[in-house]
């Protein structure tokens, strides 16, 4: 058996005394794409927010080609620039152009220099179309434009697994297929990615395979076609049957 | 003829188009002119009322002599000013550490490690402390206090000790300053900041600390202003600096004009201070809300 790219093993997570994930365990392998739907509030981002260690899991084990993520003397920010997250909201840094926006981290966590960083950035952003925006600023940017940015900025740590959390919740429709252009890009490239997503359609089109998150736990996972036609699990059946009248 | 009720709405032509994109202008032109005429006019006839009044009212004479008189105010202006030189110093001095201290103070009071918590322990007690009591009283304590301990080493003016006194207190408040300035920056920063493998403090160096100072400079630029006033309360322990200059006029000379020449020194400062407050503030105020007539 070849080891998985990242794999979760009964995590569990807590805020104060509300469990959030309740044993999730989940394997990933390289150059897979993985979808976790859900309702909110179901542990989809907490999920990817304890892969990149922004939030402590209370019980289990996260593995990163099979090494603990977890374990005592791990270093955190090395595993964060390994295992790249992409947030909802952007969060480009707004005092920054977008070129510094790429390369700042490059040049401290990786220790690139100036040049080496830049010409990095400048290849990733002429691949997402967006070469003209390179000393713009964020505020100057559409939605669609910063997302896109978000993600460039994240691959430009050259990370090993992408994670991305609702990254179109906050899009008009035609930002969504901007932003949907460059994960379609991002699969084609290879790259190992973890989407939380509302978008059953864009789910079903890019994903190998697709986990139904509710309560905190996965109910239910499978390739699309399986998953979407012939849910095993009447709760995933009732969820997409919801989902799926609304849009 | 009645016209035809169900006639279309007649599009603008692009010249009436043109002519409806100057017209705002012009009008606003007429607008400003005016609501000038306007302000101008109330002013005028609201002064000459208040001379009339003034100048009618028994009191009016005396008040002149005592604050206003000429005469004093060129005799008293070279000391003033000589004093005043003092304050300058003091604040130009004081300022800088005040800047350094009040940051510091602020990151250890935000500090979450638990190694450095008697860090954040001293930090919350120093701004209880230096916010909470009156700085006349600090600069008292300390100004007649210190030296009167003679201790070896230690200097002994009274102005070192006045401005030590003034450093710590508005220290304090400039921490807090800081510290709302650091909080405002909203957590997602820091958290995108962290998942590009940034340690902790390389976040709050690059991402969040830049952004917190630029929000943060009208209210520091009003601290600048409360620091070159209190500079006058040092005269409480002896240098002779505008505010004890004009004391030591009045006193002699039964006329209080000199302490009119101290207030439009320090108003010189801290006037345009305010000023470029005002104006940061409108600006930054301007790119936060871009829109909207009202």
């Amino acid at each position: 058996m070849t080891t998985s790219k990242l794999r979760f093993d009964a995590v569990y997570k807590a805020y104060d005394r509300n469990l959030v994930l309740r044993g999730v365990s989940l394997d990933v392998q390289e150059h897979e794409v993985v979808c976790l739907i859900g309702g909110s509030g179901s542990g989809k981002s907490t999920l990817l927010r304890c892969a990149n260690l922004l939030e402590e899991i209370n019980a289990g084990q996260i593995y990163l080609n099979g090494e603990s993520i977890i374990a005592p003397g791990v270093h955190a920010d090395r595993i964060r620039q390994r295992i790249g997250l992409v947030f909802q909201s952007y969060n480009l840094f707004p005092h920054m152009s977008v070129l510094k926006n790429i390369t700042f981290a490059q040049q401290i966590v990786l220790r690139r220099s100036r040049s080496e960083a830049e010409r990095r950035a400048f290849e990733l952003l002429e691949r997402f179309g967006l070469s003209d925006k390179a000393r713009a600023f964020p505020d100057h940017l559409s939605g669609g434009q910063q997302q896109r940015v978000a993600v460039v900025r994240a691959m430009a740590l050259d990370p090993e697994v992408l994670l991305l959390d609702e990254i179109t919740s906050a899009l008009d429709p035609v930002m969504v297929g901007e932003v949907l252009n460059v994960i379609r890009e991002l699969k084609t490239l290879g790259m190992t990615m973890i989407l939380a997503t509302h978008h059953m359609g864009f789910a079903r089109h890019i994903a190998d395979r697709i986990a139904f998150l509710e309560g905190g736990e996965i109910i239910e996972i499978g390739p699309p076609a399986q998953l979407f036609d012939a849910p095993h699990d009447p709760r995933t059946k009732e969820f997409l049957d919801r989902v799926l009248a609304s849009e | 003829m009645n016209p035809d009720p169900v006639e279309a709405p007649r599009k603008l032509s692009e010249a009436e188009i043109e002519a409806l994109l100057v017209r705002p202008s012009v009008w606003k032109r007429r607008d400003v002119q005016r609501s000038l005429l306007i302000a101008t006019l109330s002013t005028v006839v609201l002064g000459a009322l208040i001379a009339y009044v003034l100048s009618e009212s028994t009191g009016w004479d005396a008040v002149r002599r005592s604050f206003l008189s000429w005469h004093h105010f060129q005799e008293a202006m070279p000391r003033v000013w000589d004093g005043f030189k003092l304050n300058i110093k003091i604040f130009l001095i004081a300022e800088p550490i005040v800047l350094v201290v009040g940051l510091l103070l602020a990151l250890a009071r935000l500090s979450r490690n638990p190694v450095l918590f008697p860090i954040r322990a001293f930090a919350v007690f120093f701004i209880d402390v230096f916010r909470g009591a009156p700085a006349l009283l600090v600069i008292l304590m300390l100004g007649f206090g210190v030296p009167g301990l003679r201790i070896e080493g230690l200097p002994r003016e009274p102005v070192f000790w006045g401005t030590v006194a003034i450093i710590l207190t508005s220290s304090a408040y400039t921490a807090e300053t800081f510290r709302a300035g650091i909080e405002s920056i909203h957590p997602g920063q820091r958290a995108a900041a962290r998942s590009l493998g940034l340690s902790n403090v390389r976040a709050q160096l690059h991402v969040v600390l830049p952004q917190a100072i630029r929000n943060v400079i009208p209210p520091l630029l009003s601290g600048f202003v409360a620091l070159q006033k209190e500079t006058s309360l040092v005269s409480a322990i002896g240098p002779l600096e505008a505010t004890r200059q004009a004391q030591i006029y009045a006193g002699t000379t039964f006329n209080f004009t000199s302490y009119l020449a101290a207030a439009l020194l320090f108003a010189a400062v801290t006037v345009p201070l305010a000023r470029l407050t005002d104006h940061l503030l409108v600006r930054s105020g301007k790119s936060r809300a871009s829109g909207g007539a009202v």
